[in-house]
């Protein structure tokens, strides 16, 4: 990206449209529709959100200012913690399961994605990203059901002790529904790694080969160092997922039992349409917006660092 | 990134002792990583077919399949209106996104106006941002300028949600095309738009293509922005009516399987016809993204 941003640098000083006048006013004709969308539909809610966050308000009557009272409760109260914590949770599963098989599966079938086999492997992992978020809720709320097919294995297999509703179990509410964003972003995860394997140059795990690396040596020297870009991209779309949920929760478990699947995202939603506390809903949209930003950046800035 | 798309394709295979597992292993692990894709579809399906209104297992061959239930379930949802209604919507999104953010890609990365480098900043600050981080203020903002519970109200904050992507993308496409593309058309008196038109947008077709797609699948699949905007389940698209489906055939497992089935049809069929192009898009997006 940077050799790309330098030469654009390069280009402007040549650009001759760039050269006051008409010209700028032809060129700001092409910017300005999508910045007027995007004024009227994103940067004026954004601003308006980072007001509300400072309201009580019903969003009926009359608002009163509160100061920064509502970030208080909401970096403060319990069950705004949980509802934090439990968004990091999810980060947990959402990122650590796909991009740990990802890699796994990677380094294991490295350059095997070719012919017929290949392509079917390609598209069927692709599936969960083409369906609606709320499907894979559905047909997962399904599988997790207590007669549903993962209790069925698990009995299969000799477990059924363990088998419950667990969509509905007070433990496993949280960990169940982080299993349905892992395999939502599975599929993506493995497909970017083995594109990527793919492109390291063969000659370097030859040449392990040849110096007696074991496979371990291979993966920490060869592939890890190599994959680095795209691991940086898996973790950054799989945070952003889990930070941001708000799909899956809705149908799956409509954030219970009591608060323990509640994500940030659904919270806000309840606060602002069924508690109509305005003021409230929109400090915590404020510290989500954040939130990501802060988890993003640096992941963006360790991994893309001297590509 | 184009070689993203071609490297699997192009089959370079090396000797099978070269790695760790032969071709068997890596089958196998693909062959296990299908079927957990794949089940929760098929677990689905099962249920479609069990006896409306019962509690089926969770894997079983029907022994009387309910063929039925995707009839009834088709009704009940009026999925002929739900399609409709999201075809609609994404047909009014898309072009309209696509060609705005192809037009401030174009116009950032080559006519450059002083200033744009930090309304380009603006844009990439909105890459990350959640929706939800928005919602509040949008339900308000929506319902002043009168569009709640219509298909603008959905329509219209779509297309500034998508700039940032929209125009990150295309800005990064166009800053690679070598200059001398326009300054050609230039000496032949060809004006902005007439470059834009007949020069730039012809070479952009991949991107603009991949950048289709995507706010596509965006659109038709997006769920936060109909349940709030908008009440009527038939002015949704097809992901924010499954939310209202679920609420009414919730208890009935067979019918809310056979529904989710129907509604998630189309875009898996779309995928499978265009699956390379879909993803080839895919891949990039989440690259650039």
């Amino acid at each position: 990206m940077t050799a790309a941003d330098s030469q654009g640098l390069k280009q402007r000083g040549r650009s001759p449209f760039s050269r006051g006048g008409r010209a700028a006013i032809v060129a700001w004709a092409f910017i300005l529709p999508a910045f007027a969308f995007y004024t009227v539909f994103v940067l004026v809610p954004v601003a308006m959100s980072i007001y509300y966050s400072t309201l009580r308000w019903d969003g009926i009557g009359k608002a009163q200012f509160r100061g920064l009272s509502n970030y208080l409760v909401v970096l403060t109260e319990s069950d705004f913690l949980q509802i934090l914590g439990n968004a990091f949770q999810l980060v947990a599963y959402f990122t650590i399961i796909p991009v740990a098989i990802g890699l796994g599966v990677a380094s294991t079938i490295r350059n095997h994605l070719g012919g017929r086999f290949g392509a079917t492997a390609r598209t069927v992992l692709f599936i969960p990203q083409v369906i609606p978020l709320v499907a894979a809720g559905i047909a997962w709320s399904w599988m997790l059901a207590s007669n549903g097919v993962v209790n069925q294995v698990l009995q299969l297999i000799g477990l059924g002790g363990i088998t419950r509703g667990w969509l509905g179990d007070f433990d496993f509410a949280l960990p169940a529904v982080g299993l349905i964003g892992a395999w939502v972003l599975l599929g993506l995860c493995t497909m970017l790694l083995v594109t990527g394997i793919a492109r390291i140059d063969p000659s370097l795990y030859e040449a392990a080969k040849i110096d007696g690396a074991s496979p371990w040596d291979e993966f920490r020297w060869i592939t890890l160092p190599g994959l680095r870009q795209e691991i940086g991209v898996c973790v950054t779309v799989t945070v952003i997922a889990a930070l941001a949920s708000f799909d899956i929760v809705y149908i799956a478990t409509g954030g219970g039992p009591g608060i323990q699947t509640t994500v940030p995202g659904l919270e806000i939603y309840r606060l602002a349409f069924a508690h109509r506390q305005v003021g409230l809903a929109s400090a915590l949209a404020v510290v989500l917006m954040l939130l990501v930003i802060v988890c993003v950046l640096p992941i963006q800035w360790l991994t893309r660092q001297q590509k | 990134m184009t070689d993203a798309a071609a490297a699997p394709n192009s089959d370079r295979r090396y000797s099978a002792k070269a790695l760790p597992f032969g071709t068997i292993g890596a089958r196998t692990i693909l062959v296990g990583l299908m079927v957990v894709t794949l089940m929760p579809f098929v677990t689905m399906f099962s249920a479609a077919l069990a006896p409306s209104g019962t509690y089926p297992p969770g894997l079983q061959w029907p022994a009387d399949p309910q063929w039925r239930n995707f009839i009834d379930a088709f009704q009940s949802a009026h999925m002929d209106r739900l399609l409709l209604s999201s075809s609609i919507i994404a047909a009014c999104v898309v072009p309209v996104s696509v060609l705005i953010g192809t037009m401030a890609g174009f116009g950032i990365a080559k006519l450059a106006p002083s200033g744009s480098k930090v309304v380009y900043l603006l844009f990439v600050l909105g890459l990350t941002l959640p929706f939800e981080g928005i919602i509040t203020p949008l339900y308000y903002e929506v319902r002043a300028l009168g569009f709640l519970n219509t298909k603008l109200a959905i329509i219209l904050p779509l297309i500034g949600l998508y700039m940032p992507f929209s125009v990150y993308w295309m800005r990064a496409h166009f800053v690679n095309v070598p200059d001398e593309m326009g300054e050609a058309a230039e000496i032949d008196g060809a004006s902005a738009w007439q470059q834009f038109w007949s020069v730039q947008i012809p070479i952009a077709r991949p991107a603009i293509m991949s950048l289709a797609i995507l706010q596509f699948l965006w659109t038709w699949n997006q769920f936060l922005l109909p349940i709030v905007l908008v009440e009527i389940p038939l002015e949704r698209t097809m992901a924010g009516a499954l939310g209202a489906f679920q609420g009414q055939w919730g208890t009935n497992i067979p019918l809310l399987c056979a529904g989710s089935l129907i509604i998630i049809a189309p875009v898996v069929i779309l995928f499978l016809i265009f699956q390379k192009q879909f993803v080839a898009a895919l891949l990039q997006g989440a690259v650039k993204g």
